[in-house]
């Protein structure tokens, strides 16, 4: 079995893994920004698997966290484009190893009375919420890390998904990396 | 003190230094063009954007000081897009201000509106849309700064118009002019680098000492940073030859014994096979350029690499160093010579490079650049023109150049001597700079002579500019190299198309280049036989009170040699048919 990559299972069948590189990129807050980036990473032929951003707690700044699926040589080379940005302040690459990272998942699904039970009991497994209830439609929320919400995805794939929204994921360093005192992962 | 935004961004740009504009009013920019009237800086009206552009270019080029142009919404902007790329892939300092419709207006397809800063983003260092009256001069300040520092590069400011018009409430403003730490603090993003880490320039002085086959690859980053005379000094202190590429022409005198000249695609043969056999590349503000190592993978296979650059995204971009040292060029370059001096007075011992030497001398010997003799009745030979050109102007002309042929010749065949000299479009590659490049490069240096070497097609690209350079008496002088054909595509079609001559003749005779260069304001003199190349020459010479048009009818066979063709390795240069006897030329190597 591949190992099992957030966002890119399709893709990555057997043998045919993609590697992937999470990037945090501090930017100013203003207007153009995220295009700038964007543009970036489609004028060098990159794809972008995933991308969040979010005001950090100083209003400046953006955080965009930015999941890219290139090989570790031009990720050298797009990492040093990024920084010739003028908007960008700062870039870390984070490796998922000693980052904690998290997705959230609403997805609205075919749950007719007779089953409405296992999907429920799906949902209190993977602790995540229910939204909404029709008499035979479910919205459901999960929020935890990418591959906690590919697995609980990919269980909720035979009930039948009439609507899925994935947030992409952030990622910020994990404490411990920093030489704090540990704290525990949920993940 | 209150004014309205067009005169506080005109205002800022005199608080900039700045002396001479290029540009071309419409619509969105009107406001701005107002307070021209009573500014001290000189404004040049050109009959098109993209010669507002290139002029800008050729001024910095020149001067070393930022370019300014400043265009109207719409058009006028997407016309100084080519120029911006120009400078982009040049690294050619720029402020480009663009006028645009009214802030309400944004967005709605109004008339001549465009998101010229959304277009422009892949071809600028950097790009602000104002969004108020009171941000201008913080805005221009930015701009400079950016232009000018780290990589230089073009920057656009796009003004909407109901910022600037005085009959707008919104365009009134205060005047506040921000200090150099307020610019700092307002880029928080924008750090240029400066020195390099010593640690790496002592790794880098180590293996320039060790070296038995060393070069020193120049490019244009050398220039930027105004390190043409520390280069000096490495250079001889060292003793270590030197290429200078198509962007370093004049970076380091031609006539120095150690001067190799151009590499690249149509370098010398020498320039190309020592860096190709070197064993140490020194490489000084210079990019690996396709069009300088040819087939990446076959590029000087067994040379270590110290990469100096103050591009951070260049080092390893396409060579990986050895010892890459981020900075700036000229305080690296001089560190570097403090740490050779120190190991020397250490007792450093260099190897003997005295076989390199007599092996660059016997390539040298052999493989010279050179054209075929013309047989009677030929037409003129461009190089033959070029060389009589080089011999009867001062030493300090500047020279600028088109694209194609022409070009290759005129770095080829020039001999520079003098930095900030040569003013072409290498990067981008685009047709019809050299008239308004030169045109800028005269307004910056109006003391010295300057000459444009142009292909008959290029100049048919922006000739009208010579139109401006009469109206504002800017006496430059345009060599046209007429061989009737967009040459340098002839020549590919010649040599990798079997002759198949697609869509690249364009006839001597239409236009007529003397009436035209007449109509335009300018002398208009042709020359056809040898004889008439020299007298020719003088005569433009002679004048100084307006632009001189020579057109010299070459001939269209004439290829530029030797080359490396692309997509090859530069072991496969070829050299020009006449000395490829005896098993030279092709893939012929190092011996």
């Amino acid at each position: 079995m591949p190992t099992r990559t957030s966002g890119t299972r399709r893709d990555a069948g057997p043998g045919h893994e993609v590697r992937h590189h999470v990037l945090s990129v501090l930017v100013e807050n203003r207007s153009g920004v995220l295009a700038r980036v964007a543009n970036l990473f489609s004028r060098r032929g990159y794809n972008i698997v995933s991308l969040a951003v979010a005001p950090t707690e100083d209003e400046q700044f953006s955080r965009i966290t930015i999941v890219v699926d290139v090989e570790s040589s031009p990720l050298e080379q797009i990492v040093k484009q990024l920084d010739k940005l003028v908007n960008v302040v700062d870039i870390s690459e984070l490796d998922p190893r000693h980052s904690v990272e998290r997705e959230l998942l609403l997805a609205s699904i075919t749950a007719p009375a007779d089953r409405r039970g296992q999907v429920v009991e799906l949902v209190q497994i993977f602790e995540g919420r229910i939204l909404a209830v029709t008499h035979d439609e479910l919205t459901v929320s999960l929020e935890g890390h990418p591959t906690k919400v590919d697995d609980f995805e990919e269980m909720l794939r035979p009930f039948g998904i009439l609507e899925i929204q994935r947030t992409g994921r952030v990622a910020l360093p994990r404490l411990d990396h920093l030489g704090a005192a540990a704290v525990p992962d949920a993940s | 003190m209150e004014l309205n935004g067009g005169q506080a961004l005109i205002r800022a740009l005199e608080m900039e230094g700045t002396e001479v504009m290029f540009g071309l009013p419409g619509g969105a920019i009107l406001p701005v063009y107002d307070p021209v009237l009573d500014s001290t800086i000189r404004h040049i009206l050109v009959r098109h954007e993209q010669g507002a552009g290139h002029m800008a270019e050729g001024y910095a080029h020149a001067t070393g000081r930022p370019g300014v142009a400043m265009v109207t919404s719409g058009p006028g902007a997407t016309n100084i897009v080519t120029p911006l790329a120009d400078a982009y892939m040049d690294s050619v300092p720029m402020v480009c201000i663009t006028g645009q419709v009214p802030r309400p207006a944004i967005g709605t397809d109004a008339f001549q509106e465009c998101d010229i800063t959304g277009i422009t983003q892949s071809v600028t260092k950097h790009n602000f849309l104002v969004t108020s009256a009171d941000d201008i001069p913080m805005v221009i300040r930015q701009a400079f700064h950016i232009a000018t520092t780290g990589r230089p590069g073009p920057v656009l400011v796009d003004i909407p118009k109901d910022i600037v018009d005085p009959t707008n409430p919104a365009s009134a403003t205060g005047w506040d002019w921000p200090s150099d730490d307020e610019v700092a603090r307002s880029l928080p993003g924008y750090r240029p680098a400066t020195s390099g880490d010593p640690e790496a320039v002592e790794r880098a002085a180590a293996l320039i000492l060790a070296a038995e086959r060393p070069v020193l690859y120049v490019g244009g980053g050398i220039l930027k940073a105004r390190a043409a005379e520390a280069l000096h000094e490495l250079a001889e202190l060292t003793d270590i030859h030197v290429v200078t590429t198509l962007m370093a022409r004049g970076a380091f005198p031609d006539d120095h014994r150690l001067c190799l000249g151009m590499p690249g695609m149509h370098g010398n043969y020498t320039a190309v096979t020592a860096l190709q056999r070197s064993d140490l590349l020194i490489a000084l503000g210079a990019r690996f350029d396709d069009r300088v190592t040819g087939k990446v993978a076959g590029f000087a296979p067994e040379a270590k690499v110290i990469h100096v650059d103050i591009d951070a995204a260049e080092l390893g971009k396409v060579r990986r160093p050895d010892v890459p040292i981020h900075g700036d060029c000229r305080l690296i370059v001089e560190d570097l010579v403090a740490a050779v001096r120190r190991r020397q007075a250490a007792g450093a011992v260099t190897p003997d490079r005295r076989p390199w030497r007599s092996t660059i001398s016997g390539w040298q010997e052999r493989y010279p650049l050179a054209y075929e003799e013309p047989q009677e009745g030929d037409q003129l030979k461009p190089q033959m023109v070029l060389e009589h050109l080089r011999d009867s102007v001062p030493e300090d002309t500047i020279l600028a150049s088109g694209v194609g042929q022409h070009q290759m010749w005129a770095s080829q065949y020039w001999r520079f001597r003098h930095p900030y000299t040569w003013v072409n479009s290498g990067g981008l590659g685009t047709m019809g700079f050299s008239v308004p490049a030169a045109i800028g490069a005269k307004v910056g240096r109006p003391d010295r002579m300057v000459w444009a070497v142009d292909g008959d097609g290029c100049f048919q690209m922006t000739a009208q500019e010579l139109v401006t350079a009469s109206a504002e008496r800017i006496p430059v002088k345009v060599a046209i190299l007429n061989n009737a054909y967009l040459g340098m595509v002839r020549q590919w079609q010649e040599m990798f198309y079997e002759e198949r001559y697609s869509e690249v003749y364009l006839s001597p005779d239409l236009p007529d280049y003397v009436k035209w260069a007449e109509s335009m304001g300018c002398v208009g003199i042709r020359a056809e036989s040898p004889e008439e190349i020299q007298p020719a020459i003088d005569k433009a010479n002679e004048i100084d009170d307006r632009p001189v048009v020579v057109e010299f009818r070459t001939d269209s066979r004439e290829k530029v040699y030797p080359m490396v063709p692309s997509g090859k390795s530069n072991d496969d240069i070829q050299v020009p048919p006449f000395q490829a006897g005896g098993g030279v030329g092709t893939g012929e190597g190092g011996n």
